[in-house]
């Protein structure tokens, strides 16, 4: 980010008389958080296809049948901790994301780390507690209902655990000393990646729990 | 090159050499060599289409044929379909669009080296995924659009239709990264100078086309996974019976569908507008309008998907605003069809092979374009709608908009590619063949649609007035095909004894010129800096190969370098290390073919490998090797 007249950030130069640049980026002039933003944009829109598509049959289905006959409404208390859990994780790694620029070493690892236990502590959740009761209920395969509630918050896990194991590879490289000041794109788009699922997680809750109720 | 000492030029062959030889191809990651291979590649599936849609007109030449049985024939025409618009018309401008698009911004090579190695591979794979249904002859065979409920499980219990939604995703994957990749090089890698209003046209049909898939391929893809969690784990999406609905594939599918006939057809436009310059001696007339009608044609693209479903008995009201949007669309085309003519009568066009194919383009384009604004008409659409004028409207637009200014590509930029010139009489006699062939193909099918021939019928009896039509699109399409292999050939022969092509046989006005044919790893030996919108005309200098250091020629000396500039004005913010040459996009992309191969025949253990695999690769991938920026 600091302009070229920095001393410490690494210069080379270009072949132009006199002229150096920064042989290191991040930001806005790193290609990888361009290429972050683009893959963002493109899973927005899987996303609210998805969503669109749950709105769409809601409304094909119409008043009352939506949740169909025998299948309650959803159920609010436990959806609203695994929310809490899953978007107060996104609190460390913006920590660790903001202390790497200032070259924290441990402020990064133990944000990272601290982000990862959050995120595994939501989909453990999902998987172990939310899912088998749920399943009691209804299966993907019972009606479209079913059939939207577990595409829609599966693709979304899905996307927690690929979070996760990106998260595992960041964490690898920040014990190995591969970040500092300079030199932090990893961390940073593993941040917006996170940030990403954490917001995309607003549009799950409000459609497959709370839009039932409305 | 006499400003350039030979030591920095040998030091700059050093850090962008990789080694000759067939496994090269395997592990490139230079934009030029994987551009060779997405042309190739996609040249190569459009034979296999073309061959496809020559059996479907053998069929159809006379009444009562049987030269296919009915099932072979339904796996031809969709198998022609997917494979014209997959596997032949994106990637195949995308080959184009790899090998020019850091030529003429100036830059090195493309933003993610390694990530579009992983997107060609990926096309291929999902190419030969596809085809691979042919060898056990279960190919796709609902059509290219695949409607529900006739693509249920129900209806279609074979394995086609797994084959259909899997490919699909498979392919959406190489096109997005390589959209994606597009993007961000369009956007930080120009040269110094190259201001938002410095970019050349084709360039930002690219990044047009770019952004449209980014924003159109998801419906697809999330479209043909719920498909294939319906037909394979009993969901329930698209079956009235259990709360779905057989509508909500239409509209995720041409929500997808209609923008994709912009991602094929906008960088051919870009093409029009790169060779017409070069042909007529002068600048484009309105460069400022054909790019705000290339950016509208793609956002407009997006409000217009229901005029595919105007007989589906949707609301009347939401018909009409379509409607509107449908007219509305013609607009921005028109602004470009009148800025190309207006430079063609401004200047003096010299009818070169390329330009021939351009101007055959317009004459096809309009009448395409005729067509189309027919449909957006409700009632006239009711009436013809999946009858063979709708086939005879698509071929105009998708054959025309694309054959026509591919070719003309051809004779232009091939020379630039291989170093060797394509022969100028050859080069006549296609372009002839093509538009006599095109139009004696296509243009019957408006008569026979109007006289009420439906698309997609294995055949027809006689006595209805479809015979003559039918005969002559025959006749027609073997013509065509005929045409496109005559150009086929001129290229194999000026492989073996074309002329040496100079750096610049046109006279050409954008940056690929400005080096040599074909060019070297690195591109330029120094980064030039920008002045003009037409720098090779109006920059002498860059003429000689190399821009010298006092007119801001950059060498960037010392590793696998390019620059990275900011995005609106190109001002230089930073020198990048790009990643060399490396198996692991070949790597991941066989894990992925195992994978969905292994969801495809219901072989989870071979599924998962195929995930590990994928995933080690990944770890392969990113694993440090010193020589490029961590972090």
């Amino acid at each position: 980010m600091r302009t070229k007249e920095d001393p410490l950030v690494p210069t080379i130069p270009t072949g132009v008389p006199g002229e150096r640049l920064r042989s290191v980026a991040s930001g806005p002039d790193a290609f990888g958080w361009w290429g972050m933003w683009g893959l963002i944009a493109t899973e927005s829109l899987l996303f609210g296809s998805l969503l669109a598509s749950y709105f769409y049959l809601r409304f094909r289905a119409g008043a009352g049948a939506w949740p169909p006959a025998g299948i309650h409404k959803p159920e609010l208390i436990l959806p609203l901790v695994m929310s809490a859990i899953l978007w107060s994780s996104s609190i460390p790694v913006h920590i660790a994301d903001q202390g790497i620029r200032r070259g924290r070493q441990a402020v990064a690892r133990f944000g990272l780390l601290a982000g990862f236990l959050l995120g595994a502590t939501f989909l453990g959740i999902q998987a172990l507690v939310e899912y088998p009761k749920i399943l009691k209920e209804f299966h993907p395969s019972t009606n479209a209902y079913g059939s939207m509630f577990f595409t829609i918050t599966g693709f979304h896990g899905f996307h927690v655990v690929v979070g996760l194991l990106i998260s595992l590879w960041a964490q690898m490289r920040a014990w190995q000393g591969a970040f500092d000041e300079h030199r932090h794109v990893t961390i940073q788009n593993f941040a917006m990646y996170w940030h990403f699922v954490d917001v995309v997680w607003v549009g799950v809750l409000f459609t497959v729990y709370l839009s039932p109720h409305l | 090159m006499a400003t350039v000492t030979t030591a920095p030029l040998e030091a700059l062959e050093e850090s962008w050499y990789e080694p000759p030889g067939l496994i090269s191809w395997f592990t490139t990651v230079d934009h030029k060599r994987i551009g060779m291979k997405y042309l190739v590649t996609a040249l190569v599936f459009f034979v296999f289409g073309g061959i496809e849609s020559l059996i479907i007109r053998a069929q159809l030449a006379g009444p009562n044929l049987h030269v296919v049985n009915p099932e072979a024939y339904n796996q031809l025409f969709s198998m022609h379909g997917v494979t014209m618009m997959f596997l032949f018309a994106t990637p195949v401008l995308s080959g184009f669009g790899n090998f020019f698009v850091p030529l003429m911004i100036g830059a090195r090579d493309m933003a993610f080296p390694r990530l579009n190695a992983f997107g060609y591979w990926v096309f291929l794979a999902a190419g030969i995924f596809l085809y691979s249904a042919f060898l056990i002859g279960h190919a796709p065979d609902a059509g290219w659009f695949n409607y529900t409920p006739l693509s249920d499980a129900k209806f279609a219990p074979g394995i086609n239709i797994d084959f259909y939604a899997l490919g699909l995703v498979f392919v959406a994957i190489s096109t997005t990264v390589g959209a994606i990749n597009f993007i961000v090089t369009i956007l930080k890698m120009r040269a110094p100078g190259m201001s938002i209003n410095r970019i050349p046209i084709f360039v930002w049909g690219e990044l047009a086309m770019s952004f449209a898939v980014v924003f159109a391929l998801p419906p697809l893809t999330v479209a043909c996974v719920l498909l294939e969690l319906q037909r394979r784990f009993g969901f329930h999406f698209f079956d009235a019976g259990s709360g779905g609905d057989p509508l909500l594939w239409q509209h995720l599918f041409w929500i997808f569908g209609h923008p994709e006939v912009y991602i094929i057809v906008l960088p051919a436009l870009g093409v029009v507008s790169a060779i017409i310059p070069t042909f007529v001696r002068r600048r484009m007339v309105g460069y400022t309008w054909i790019v705000v009608a290339e950016m509208a044609t793609a956002l407009i693209g997006f409000g217009v998907w229901t005029h595919h479903m105007f007989t589906t008995g949707l609301p009347q009201i939401a018909l009409s605003f379509v409607s509107l949007v449908s007219f509305m669309i013609t607009i921005p085309s028109g602004v470009q069809i009148f800025a190309w003519v207006a430079t063609l009568v401004a200047g003096r066009p010299v009818l070169k092979t390329p330009m021939l194919f351009v101007i055959g383009f317009i004459l096809v384009f309009v009448l395409g374009g005729l067509s189309g604004v027919m449909f957006a008409a409700i009632p006239f659409d009711a009436q013809v709608h999946d009858t063979y004028f709708v086939v005879a409207h698509f071929h105009y637009v998708m054959v025309g908009a694309v054959i026509f200014p591919l070719f003309g590509a051809l004779y232009y930029w091939l020379p630039k590619m291989t170093g060797k010139m394509m022969d100028e009489r050859w080069g006549k006699v296609s372009f002839w063949t093509i538009f006599v062939g095109f139009n004696l193909a296509f243009f019957p099918m408006h008569i026979a649609g109007i006289l009420g021939q439906p698309r997609r019928t294995y055949t027809y009896p006689g006595g209805l007035g479809w015979a003559v039509p039918n005969l002559i699109s025959s006749v027609g399409s073997f013509l065509l095909a005929a045409g496109i292999l005559i150009t086929f050939v001129n290229w194999a022969w000026s492989l073996c004894r074309g002329a040496a092509a100079p750096n610049d046989p046109w006279g050409g006005d954008t940056l690929e010129w400005a080096t040599s044919s074909p060019p070297p790893e690195y591109n330029f030996e120094t980064v030039p800096t920008v002045r003009s919108l037409e720098p090779v005309w109006d920059q002498p200098e860059l003429r000689d190969g190399a821009q010298p250091p006092e007119k801001g020629g950059r060498i960037l000396l010392g590793g696998h370098l390019t620059l990275s500039t900011s995005m609106l004005d190109g001002r230089p913010r930073a020198v990048v290390a790009m990643p060399h040459a490396t198996a692991w996009p070949l790597v991941a992309t066989v894990g992925l073919l195992f994978g969905f191969w292994g969801v495809v025949f219901g072989a989870y253990l071979l599924a998962g490998a195929g995930a590990l695999l994928f995933a080690a690769s990944m770890v392969g991938w990113y694993w440090p090797k010193g020589e490029t920026q961590e972090g």
